[in-house]
């Protein structure tokens, strides 16, 4: 009964709210290293150093009017940020965040589930999250929306072709599809497979970024050209949802990323015994300094890069991304026959 | 019991969403069913044990397919009303009869395979291989390599004919 049901239960609560404490204050961080890259304080006002801006943001957001535009197509226009929410915390029932630890005497998984096919759940599950966008540009019922929802649709099915080529490369040098079963063969390959596998690393980074609507790839909210974007017609608490969602993504790429590419909740050489004084640091805290590693790239680029054109989007996905990931792909599994 | 009571809620969502597709006016609303009722299925393939069927459903059908027709009916069918006049070509009988007859094969079929049980387990017994994917793969590969690879054929041919429409000019 306790490990059938209540653990399980346990780790989705714990797991779901680490997110939203987690995205929240993604929000914060984000706002401060870009203040920081252009030589300003960011938010200082809100308890010290602007700690508290966050909780100050949320109950702003929650306290403000709600509004639906007249002509929207109401349904739609109310799940939509719902779809584009629950994809991106589901993704996290897959995600190890340790092996198998002794907690308080009880043998204890630190992820809420190992399926056999949790690479493809992650991609699929993704693949869901797109309709919260488009739907979100259809329902508005506005000129905006519409082409930004048209533009994000268009984005996320072509990146999505070259995120899921470069998994494929790693899913043939692991040898399975089990979240856990990659980091365990990192583990007994003594590498991390960014070094086996960098172009599937590198395609996989910017595939992601695409992938989340990040600069800079954030052409369906392209402030500038689109009002917003998406989200033009969206007020309160639906419009905090997608905010949401965009960072609770990102989170999802940085874990998968650590996952397939950095060992997981792997230490750095994990079977060199000289280091083994690492191991006082336990083994999710490794998990969340590598995660936290591409967060702060996903910021630091978003500071860095200009938008990109959307003829200039489609063409490196297309024409750059795709065939470098089908490259990849046919050299990993040549090599992988011949050395077998 | 548990596992009849999921079935059977699960079988009236699909059944019910499908109605639902073809009854609904909003194009894009019927498209939305459709993709409700794809993640049922998906369900199904979960409760018969299937999870790499299931995944590879919400994957291609309502991740990959219907996305492609949501972008369409955008594109195409933007503010046009429902349509409130009859189609003068309908053909309600012979719909009907079509209905029918596919309703009557389902049946033959459900009634021949209760009275005969197909051999599945002999052929899940012989493999070498354990895990879901790793069976949809081996049986994939062996036992129905030539429609596997026709299919493949088919794939390629679509994807042709697909790029010599959409290029006018060769």
């Amino acid at each position: 009964m306790i490990d059938g049901f209540v653990i399980p239960l346990l780790k989705i609560v714990i797991v779901l709210n680490a997110t939203l404490v987690g995205v929240t204050y993604m929000v914060l961080l984000e706002r401060k290293v870009i203040a920081w890259a252009q030589s300003r304080l960011g938010p200082m006002r809100v308890g010290p150093y602007g700690i508290l801006q966050p909780i100050a943001d949320a109950v702003k957001l929650m306290i403000k009017e709600d509004i639906t535009p007249v002509r929207a197509d109401k349904w739609v226009f109310t799940a939509a940020p719902i779809i584009s929410m629950v994809p991106a915390l589901i993704v996290y029932a897959v995600i190890p965040f340790g092996p198998e630890v002794n907690l308080f005497g009880r043998r204890v998984s630190l992820y809420v589930t190992d399926v056999n096919v949790g690479l493809l759940y992650v991609v699929s599950v993704a693949s869901v999250g797109v309709y919260g966008i488009i739907l979100a540009g259809y329902s508005s019922n506005s000129k905006y929306p519409l082409l930004a929802g048209l533009r994000a649709s268009a984005q996320l099915i072509s990146y999505e072709v070259a995120v899921t080529l470069t998994l494929v490369s790693v899913i043939l040098v692991a040898g399975t599809l089990s979240m856990v079963g990659i980091v365990r063969a990192q583990e007994s390959g003594h590498v991390w497979f960014a070094f086996v596998q960098p172009m599937a690393f590198g395609i996989f980074f910017i595939g992601g970024l695409a992938e989340t609507n990040r600069a800079p790839f954030d052409l369906p909210e392209a402030e500038q050209e689109l009002t917003g974007g998406f989200h033009t017609e969206y007020s309160g608490m639906r419009f905090a949802l997608f905010f949401l969602a965009e960072y609770a993504n990102m989170i999802v790429v940085s874990s998968v990323a650590t996952t397939l590419f950095l060992g997981g909740w792997l230490r750095p050489f994990p079977n060199v015994a000289a280091l083994g004084f690492l191991d006082f640091v336990p083994v999710w805290m490794w998990f969340l300094v590598k995660s936290f590693l591409f967060l702060y790239v996903f910021i630091w680029v978003r500071a860095t890069l200009p938008r990109y054109r959307y003829d200039q989007l489609m063409r490196l996905g297309w024409k750059v991304l795709i065939p470098l990931a089908i490259l990849n792909l046919v050299v990993t599994a040549v090599i992988r026959v011949l050395l077998i | 019991m548990g596992q009849a009571i999921a079935f059977y809620t699960m079988a009236a969502a699909i059944l019910g969403f499908a109605v639902l597709v073809i009854s609904t006016r909003d194009t894009v609303h019927s498209v939305l069913f459709l993709v409700l009722d794809f993640l049922f299925v998906a369900a199904l393939y979960v409760l018969l044990n299937a999870p790499f069927v299931a995944v590879i459903q919400v994957l291609v059908y309502a991740g990959g397919i219907v996305v492609l027709y949501l972008f369409v009916v955008m594109l195409v069918n933007l503010k046009r009303p429902p349509e409130a006049h009859q189609d003068p070509h309908r053909r309600t009988k012979l719909g009907f009869g079509m209905a029918a007859a596919v309703l009557l094969e389902v049946a033959a079929i459900a009634t021949y395979t209760s009275a005969n049980p197909a051999p599945a387990i002999a052929a899940s017994a012989a493999m070498p291989v354990t895990g879901n994917t790793e069976q949809v793969g081996w049986l994939l590969y062996t036992s129905y390599l030539i429609p596997f690879e026709i299919a493949s054929m088919l794939l390629l041919v679509a994807m042709i004919g697909a790029i010599i429409l959409a290029k006018r000019e060769l």
